[in-house]
């Protein structure tokens, strides 16, 4: 079965690049902006990832992450944070907030596949 | 493709480039807007991420150096200063630049980029300087590092034990252990000891670690890396195993990986298992030579007493065996009584200790019983002895082939066989093979053969006596039954029970009495000393080509598979071994039947016994009773049972002097709730049913 996978990020370069490299790839992709975008999509498939963007309006990464890990339906879905920040301290915060594992940006179309891989498969 | 997504970037750019120019001259006027600063900093941040994917490095470097004045900025560490609004102008108009490389007008001047970079250096350092500069240098520092490949194969035994919590971060252990073992050749083990009892188990948490045993030419960086995401949730223990190399040849890997593997399969059980197995056959192996020492001592006592006193050697043995049988047989009893206890209780500290006293308790049974087997071969010797003599004395030539003498048959019933192979071996030598000149005229060898052999099947084991002789006459034994009043003139008969005809008591067509056959023991006994052991025999026979006559005989006679029924109150056990089918028995078969037991099953008339009746218990019939459907001698017998309950493996315990002679009856047992359950004689209850019906009829 086709993997579905939600990228969301308020640059939609970034958003094009993630989801043309994931549809490359086989997967079933559905893009949303910002974190309250996302939620309001969520249900639009049987989600088995998010890669979400941690800077955004609207809703940021970090409450994203805690909002999905609140439903009961994706309790235990993987979720990836793209980070910028090398420090830990936005890590931490993603990590405690449920995030499953990272990329950090920049990154090249194969090392987001081989995050995703580690994740789910 | 890619020019398409670069040209979306550079508008996007474009636009976030606007959208900060804008908002830093808002920002201008209010500088402690925490929104405005935000805003930049997203702006700043988003082209810096976007840009590194599209191959803008410069762009990437440059804003990166920006994006963490403007971190600080938000984290109340550094203040907006018209120097900073400035530098950030200069430096959204020199990303502009750097967006259009390929145009002249746009041409990037680097000396601009580092004077502006080295602007905000400067205002970081005035206003926060140690933090800010440290950051700046260390950042990028560590993103060109690259590692030395090293490409001698290590091994690494790997411990991953996951946090009971792992899955709420949406991890998926496996797809962790699946990126490490495609490092290298790898053994997985699980460990599922912290699994607790069914009812405690938490189905979102995880209880499983794991051992990996990985070949790789990785390093133990590599390793950790692939659990950098749970480094947290994960106790990981990585110990490269042998780094001076002294086992680095591959035979030695090799022979290890075994090991492990082997380790693998073995659990504990099994080990008891071996270990339990290991003691039966020692100890069988010590009884043996204790046997083995009775014989030739007994040999040596003198060839006149020789048989009596090798029995009553044994017999002193096989009575204590006996006694330890039924010392088992007790325990399992009693074991089956705590099974129940244990599984009313619902205790899980008494379920897995009455569950590890019945491993231990079969393990003791089958050992038990294991010490009474013996290898048939013993047996199958004496009779070469036998076969050279009888053959010399009625002038045949006759050579005794053997297979199987190393199936193993319990002891009594080893000794019991020893009669009716003898009479057996005796009618083939006698009846069946023919004379050397006789075989000849038929073109035969001189030399006739009889061969016994034995096998294994299932819980039985099969003696096959089978001669090269002149086969059964169909025709004499019929006319010799008919003679007899054994069977009707107009009885259609089966060839097998025309052949079962040469049981029956005082049924012989041999023509004269020699010294061998005629003596009084005929084929009857035989059958009855088979029956006795819970054995069938049958006969097959070609006519000129020769006879078959087949033991069917119970490994063991301690033990019975039996099917366990009830009738009111009671319980019964039925061979298994003999049971055929289970059929219901409604009173509108009772009805068609006009009040004779047969029952029609597929068209075919099956006689049956009533159990209830033929053992007076009171209480009324069920409106569906049970027919146990068995196959007593060639023939299908029905017993009526009020239900049927299941296989039962069970001990089978005499029932003493007192009880000798009730018939249809051969033993007891008993049940786990310490009920006792009489064993039938299913061969006796269908002829004694048979004799009642002829005299009534």
């Amino acid at each position: 079965m086709t993997k579905s996978i939600m990228t969301v990020d308020d640059s939609a370069s970034v958003r094009q690049m993630v989801s043309f490299t994931l549809r490359e790839a086989g997967y079933n992709v559905i893009e949303a902006s910002d974190g309250k975008d996302a939620v309001s999509k969520i249900n639009l498939a049987d989600l088995n990832l998010i890669v979400t963007d941690l800077n955004m309006p609207n809703m940021d990464g970090i409450e994203l992450i805690k909002t999905v890990r609140s439903m009961p339906k994706y309790k235990f879905l993987p979720i990836i944070m793209l980070t910028t920040e090398s420090q830990n301290e936005k890590k931490m915060e993603g990590k405690n907030a449920g995030a499953t594992g990272w990329i950090v940006k920049p990154f090249k179309p194969e090392q987001l596949l081989a995050v995703i891989k580690k994740v789910i498969g | 493709m890619i020019d398409s997504h670069r040209q979306a970037f550079i508008e996007e750019a474009e636009e976030l480039l606007l959208e900060l120019e804008s908002t830093l001259l808002e920002l201008e006027e209010s500088p402690t807007d925490t929104e405005l600063i935000a805003k930049t900093f997203r702006a700043l941040h988003t082209i810096k991420g976007s840009s590194a994917m599209f191959g803008y490095d410069d762009i990437t470097m440059f804003t990166h150096d920006i994006e963490n004045v403007y971190d600080f900025i938000r984290k109340g560490e550094l203040k907006i200063t018209k120097d900073i609004i400035d530098s950030t102008l200069a430096a959204k108009d020199q990303i502009h630049k750097m967006l259009h490389p390929e145009s002249e007008e746009n041409k990037v001047d680097e000396n601009i980029t580092r004077q502006i970079l080295e602007a905000f250096r400067n205002i970081v350092n005035n206003q926060k300087a140690i933090n800010a500069a440290d950051d700046v240098q260390t950042t990028f520092s560590t993103k060109t590092e690259t590692k030395t490949a090293e490409l001698v194969i290590k091994e690494y035994l790997i411990s991953v034990k996951p946090a009971q919590a792992i899955f709420v971060s949406g991890t998926n252990p496996l797809m962790l252990l699946n990126e490490l073992t495609e490092f290298g050749e790898s053994i997985v083990l699980a460990n599922f000891d912290q699994i607790p009892p069914l009812e405690r188990i938490d189905a979102e948490k995880c209880y499983t670690s794991w051992e990996i045993l990985l070949k790789t030419s990785k390093s133990v960086d590599d390793i950790k890396d692939v659990f950098i995401f749970v480094d947290d949730q994960c106790e990981l223990k990585i110990t490269e195993i042998d780094p001076e190399g002294k086992l680095r040849k591959e035979e030695d890997f090799q022979d290890f990986k075994k090991l492990v593997a082997d380790i693998a399969k073995t659990k504990y059980p099994d080990i008891k298992m071996l270990l339990v197995e290991f003691e039966s056959s020692l100890s069988q192996i010590v009884f043996n030579q204790a046997t083995q020492f009775e014989n030739k001592k007994n040999k040596d006592a003198g060839e006149g007493h020789h048989d009596s006193d090798l029995n009553s050697s044994i017999r002193v043995n096989a009575e204590k065996l006996d006694e330890l049988v039924n010392l088992v047989g007790e325990l399992v009893t009693i074991q089956a009584r705590l099974n129940q206890i244990a599984l009313g209780n619902q205790d899980q500290n008494i379920i897995s200790v009455a569950e590890e006293v019945e491993r231990i308790t079969w393990s003791l049974r089958d050992s038990a019983l294991n010490i009474r087997m013996l290898p048939i071969g013993t047996t199958f010797s004496k009779f070469k002895r036998l076969v050279r003599d009888l053959s010399k004395e009625l002038g045949k030539e006759v050579e005794l082939t053997t297979d199987g003498a190393e199936t193993e048959l319990d002891k009594t019933v080893i000794e019991k066989l020893n009669d009716p192979l003898i009479h057996i071996i005796r009618n083939s030598i006698d009846h069946g093979v023919e004379s050397p000149s006789e075989r000849e005229n038929k073109g035969k060898t001189r030399t006739g053969n009889v061969h016994l052999s034995a096998t294994q099947s299932g819980g039985n084991v099969l003696i096959k006596i089978q001669d090269d002789g002149a086969g059964m006459d169909k025709d004499v034994i019929k006319e010799k039954a008919l003679k007899m009043g054994l069977i009707n003139e107009n009885g259609e008969l089966s060839d097998s029970e025309i052949y079962s005809l040469i049981f029956t008591a005082g049924f012989s067509t041999a023509k004269k009495v020699t010294n061998v056959s005629g003596r009084g023991v005929g084929m009857d006994v035989v059958r009855r000393a088979i029956e006795s052991l819970r054995g069938s025999i049958e006969v097959s026979s070609k006519k000129g080509l020769g006879t078959t006559i087949t033991l069917k005989l119970p490994l063991t006679l301690a033990i019975i598979d039996g099917l366990l029924v009830n009738i009111s109150d009671e319980f019964f056990v039925l061979p298994l071994s003999s049971v055929e089918e289970c059929i219901e028995l409604s009173s509108d078969d009772i009805e068609k039947a006009h009040g004779r037991h047969i029952v029609n099953i597929r068209g075919e008339i099956v006689p049956y016994v009533n159990l209830r009746e033929r053992f007076n218990i009171t209480g009324e019939r069920l409106s569906i009773e049970q027919v146990v459907v068995a196959n007593i001698k060639g023939m299908r017998v029905g017993f009526v049972v009020d239900k049927v309950i299941g296989q039962h493996q069970t001990v089978l315990k005499t029932l003493g002097k007192v009880y000798k002679n009730v018939e249809g009856v051969s033993g007891a047992t008993i049940l786990g709730d310490g009920t006792v359950a009489l064993i039938l004689d299913i061969i006796r209850l269908a002829e004694k049913e048979e004799v009642e019906e002829r005299s009534s009829n």
